[in-house]
């Protein structure tokens, strides 16, 4: 199951809208181990395609050299579909690598870059084997038990 | 000559589970025979044949010392003790069937 917090979850609804018709993609890290996905990054598509995302390379390094010094992990990898469903893709299937991540994919078919609900799905993607899981949504502004201090 | 490489979640089933393991070669291409030698089945995972000729895999990034060798002579890149090299798989898919 993937637990992502309203705002998070808003977050990447709002760049696949605004990105629309190219593909919008990102991560949520959080802590390695955790399955927290906590900190959004909306990365650049450098493919810039309605069908198609990669990050950019030195973009790419840069976000893992950063992940790496917080001793994060990409929770959460996601992208849309703009005129298909929010299916992973023999692509998307085959391109997966991060055994230990929620792909998330977001449809922008209905309503482009009106406002509008959107299909919004999680996948475990692992040896090219896909599995769909709940998404459930945590209310924003929750106390946070972690940063309380003693 | 000692080159750190550091391998990427999906390829540490080759390096049992290590983040970070040591390498030596002259180019990039001879560093990742070496890693073969001790992890054998990576260098699958890293380069293919492509028309006769085996070339680095378009959708596996490496760097040394944060460039992409795509930009530095690829597979043919130098290598020199110290060095810093990093395998990152593309982040990459879409709706387009591949």
């Amino acid at each position: 199951m993937l637990t992502i917090a309203q705002e998070t979850y808003d977050a990447i609804v709002a760049h696949a809208k605004r990105d629309h018709p190219d593909e919008a993609c990102g991560v949520v890290a959080g802590p390695e181990g955790s399955d927290r996905a906590d900190r959004f990054i909306p990365m650049v598509n450098a493919a810039g395609s309605p069908t198609f995302y990669e990050f950019d390379s030195a973009e790419l390094l840069a976000l893992y050299k950063d992940m790496d010094a917080r001793d994060e992990e990409p929770v959460v990898v996601y992208h849309s579909h703009t005129a298909t469903e929010a299916y992973p893709s023999r692509t998307d299937i085959g391109l997966a690598s991060e055994p230990n991540a929620h792909y998330v994919l977001v449809s922008t078919r209905e309503h482009g870059n009106s406002e509008g609900p959107v299909e919004f799905r999680s996948y475990r993607i692992i040896d090219g084997v896909v599995t769909e899981e709940e998404v459930t949504i945590t209310p924003t502004g929750t106390p946070d038990q972690r940063e309380s201090t003693p | 000559m000692a080159i750190e490489v550091r391998i990427p979640t999906i390829l540490r089933t080759y390096t049992d589970g290590a983040k970070a393991v040591e390498g030596s070669g002259g180019t990039l291409s001879a560093l990742i025979d070496d890693l073969e030698g001790n992890h054998p089945g990576i260098k699958e995972r890293l380069v293919e044949d492509k028309s006769g000729s085996v070339d680095l895999r378009r959708f596996v990034n490496v760097y040394i010392n944060d460039e992409d060798v795509r930009f530095i002579g690829g597979l043919d890149a130098e290598l020199s003790d110290g060095d810093q090299v990093v395998v990152l798989p593309a982040v990459a898919g879409g709706a387009l069937p591949a």
